[in-house]
């Protein structure tokens, strides 16, 4: 594509906007239309996720087409909701009113989808509806005429199958018509009226005249959900399910781990030869490739964490998570729907908090965009990683559970634990905690999870995870090199040449703070970095030691030499320290973005501190008594 | 047509003229209270004490008079939350959510599912 000199407010072409249910497949639609040409980013002014793509007609010719969040109304009751509202009444900021409204309709159930194309279609824009999983409605018996629907509906009605190669051909060749984009929708076959009842009336009149108003049960889910739900077996798989997911993010990680590790490690020594020695053989190797290796090296557990949540997503378990869970989580004042972005940020507390946006009240979500952070994100593995290497022994217990495995998911527990603990002294000591909120939560068809699906989300959150890597933590630590690096020490003078670094004198300035918890001065050194990005730590820990202790071989990894530097007590408080730790920098940016404000954020800061201070503080002390030095 | 019973003074109106045309009043129930795996139709959605339009939610998710409803499972402990079949649709409801949504017996047969 060639770049133009004219400035576009909105990109020229036109416009196409998917609206639809929730679970009704719209989401695999918009992605077997756009394959891999999409764009996410957010709506403006809002933190509401906003997913754009190109599509290529049967004629090829390119058209833009904007996901927009799902909605059973066009009354809104969440941030997402309001979104579809205003893009289609064309009133979204920076939003240009789309030329054409493809509704989105779940052919198994038309019962409840065809209320809101009646909704759409009233908005008088052109409008198209595309009868999703006819391959579903077909395999259990149900048969829709759709020229005898769209009859009905006044609209051309398109099938399609969101998960099939060539499932969107239908689709992709009526959008050539070039009427359809003109048409606005043919008001005198139904009244306008905007009472729910009457369209709910409406569409059960349009079902009876096509011999689809018979309720055919989908007997594979229940049959799923009579196990799922039940009241002991259910929360037991649920249970074995997250153990197996964080045995599998500790075990199947370890290789491409490794392999991580060494490509770092050739190329750092590849550069020191290719490079004279001096600073900027220091910056590239200390600072670049060490800080972004390191980080690079939990990109495979952060793959599999987000492989099993999208799992969970795509296959329609995650709301059955929620409904076992939502007893819990109401002893505590939140819902079950909390569960969806608490669980989202085991693997960053940015997508969790970002997937508060679908709890509708504003109570509840404040509450979990608080304890988000709590949640083990995945930045904090690194760190995990390193101290349970190096202090925890590679052990079996009972011939299967790895002792160091138990840990973490005692370190995850701890962390959701002290969430449950804060939003219940929420709920108890608040006035607004006290009031009933409801759940209303679909619990959506099982269906198989498609490996294009899972392979896109993955990607999308891989790119976000290195675009982090590679701008905030990568300068950071190139920063933090700098830090440790300059001043350099006066000719003459003796000990470890960081001891006179800029990095060097505020560690031990924090020092005072962080001895009661025991922490020393290389480790509040890197807690510095750790503020801003806490998987930071780990290689500002690794500067600060291949910086300071001379002679050290670099290619010993920083597990052993911390084991022989701190006594467990230290390593145990660090662990304790990062349950709580105050979040990243992005956390707070995003959570000021969330809340419109820096109150909440700074709120959050502080209490964060406190809590990471006094649980140190407490398992530091305990350790030291108990003779762990 | 009008919107179904948006206050607490319609709602015994309501509740007194539906005694009239269904079998007996005794029939109405609500639907945190029916027995597991039974067919009920849906009577009306009322406006509950303190959940600030929540009814409007529910008839927007499908909880419209006239619709058949089941409910699947209850959870465990406390029978908290229900899974609740509304035409083709499922959804997690509370007790209290479930309370607002006024049901008869569904009228050919009690069904086990």
């Amino acid at each position: 594509m060639t770049a133009t000199a004219v400035v576009h407010l909105h990109p020229p072409g036109r416009l196409l906007a998917l609206v639809g249910n929730p679970n009704c497949g719209k989401t695999a639609l918009f992605n077997l239309l756009t394959g891999s040409r999409q764009k996410v980013a957010n709506y403006a002014g809002v933190t509401v996720e906003r997913k754009e793509g190109r599509l290529i007609t049967h004629a090829g010719h390119t058209v833009r087409v904007l996901d927009l969040p799902g909605t059973y109304s066009l009354h809104p009751r969440s941030p997402d909701e309001r979104v579809t509202c205003e893009v289609l009444n064309g009133q979204a900021l920076g939003e240009r009113r789309p030329d054409l409204v493809v509704c989105v309709v779940d052919a198994t159930n038309l019962r409840r989808n065809l209320r809101l194309v009646l909704a759409v279609r009233r908005l008088g824009m052109p409008c198209v509806v595309a009868l999703n999983m006819t391959d579903l409605a077909e395999r259990r018996g149900i048969t829709i005429d759709a020229d005898q629907l769209s009859g009905a509906l006044g609209v051309p009605v398109v099938r399609t199958v969101g998960i099939a190669r060539e499932g969107d051909a239908g689709l992709r060749r009526i959008l050539d018509d070039p009427t359809l984009w003109l048409r606005s929708a043919d008001h005198e076959t139904l009244h306008d009226s905007s009472s729910l009842l009457a369209d709910h009336d409406a569409v059960r009149s349009i079902l009876q005249r096509l011999g689809l108003d018979e309720l055919i049960p989908h007997e594979a889910s229940d049959r799923i959900d009579r196990v799922v739900l039940h009241p002991v077996v259910g929360p037991l798989l649920l249970a074995a399910f997250l153990f197996l997911m964080f045995q599998a993010v500790f075990a199947w990680a370890e290789v491409p781990m490794q392999w991580i590790e060494t490509a770092t490690a050739w190329l750092a020594a590849g550069a020191g030869t290719l490079l004279p020695a001096g600073w900027a053989s220091s910056l590239l190797v200390d600072g670049v490739i060490a800080g972004a290796g390191s980080v690079l090296a939990f990109l495979p557990q952060i793959v599999i964490l987000f492989f099993f949540i999208l799992l969970l997503e795509d296959s329609g378990y995650l709301p059955r998570a929620a409904f076992l869970l939502d007893r819990l989580m109401g002893a505590v004042g939140l819902s079950g729907r909390s569960f969806i972005p608490l669980l989202s940020s085991h693997a960053c507390a940015v997508p969790g908090i970002m997937a508060a946006r679908t709890i509708a009240d504003p109570r509840d979500r404040l509450v979990t965009i608080m304890i988000a952070p709590l949640m083990t994100c995945s930045a904090r593995l690194p760190v995990y990683t390193l101290l349970i290497g190096a202090f925890i022994p590679q052990r079996v217990i009972g011939g299967w559970i790895e002792l160091q495995g138990l840990v973490l998911l005692f370190l995850y527990a701890a962390g959701i634990l002290g969430a449950m603990l804060v939003a219940w002294v929420l709920k108890r000591f608040t006035a607004a905690g006290r009031h009933v909120r409801p759940l209303m939560m679909e619990l959506p068809q099982y269906h198989l999870p498609s490996p294009r699906n899972i392979a896109l989300g993955l990607w999308q959150r891989v790119v976000i995870f290195v675009r982090r890597v590679g701008t905030i933590i990568l300068s950071l630590t190139v920063l933090m090199w700098f830090l440790a690096s300059f001043p350099t020490p006066p000719p003459g003078a003796t000990g470890a040449p960081i001891l006179h670094s800029f990095a060097g004198m505020l560690g031990q300035a924090l020092a005072v703070l962080f001895e009661p918890i025991g922490f020393n001065w290389q480790i509040s050194v890197a807690l510095v970095p750790g503020l801003a990005a806490r998987e930071v730590v780990v290689s500002a820990l690794g500067t600060v030691y291949s910086l300071s202790a001379s002679g050290i071989d670099a290619a010993q990894s920083l597990a052993p030499l911390i084991a022989r530097d701190w006594g467990l007590a230290t390593g145990l408080s660090l662990l304790a320290w990062f349950v709580f730790a105050p979040q990243c920098l992005s956390t707070l940016a995003v959570v000021r973005r969330e809340t419109g404000g820096w109150t909440w954020p700074l709120v959050m800061a502080a209490y964060l501190f406190a809590l990471a201070y006094l649980a140190a503080f407490i398992v530091y002390r305990s350790a030291s008594l108990l003779g762990g030095n | 047509m009008a919107r179904v019973l948006p206050d607490i003074t319609e709602r015994s109106a309501g509740a007194a003229a539906a005694a009239t045309d269904t079998p007996s009043a005794q029939a109405i129930t609500t639907l945190d209270r029916v027995p597991l795996a039974t067919a009920f139709v849906i009577h009306e959605v009322v406006y509950p004490e303190d959940g600030r339009g929540w009814n409007q939610r529910l008839e927007e998710l499908g909880f419209l008079p006239g619709e058949r409803v089941v409910v699947l499972t209850r959870g465990r402990p406390g029978g908290d939350p229900l899974a609740v079949r509304v035409g083709h649709s499922t959804f997690a409801l509370r007790r209290t959510e479930a309370d607002c949504v006024r049901v008869r017996p569904w009228p050919t047969a009690v069904v086990k599912s």
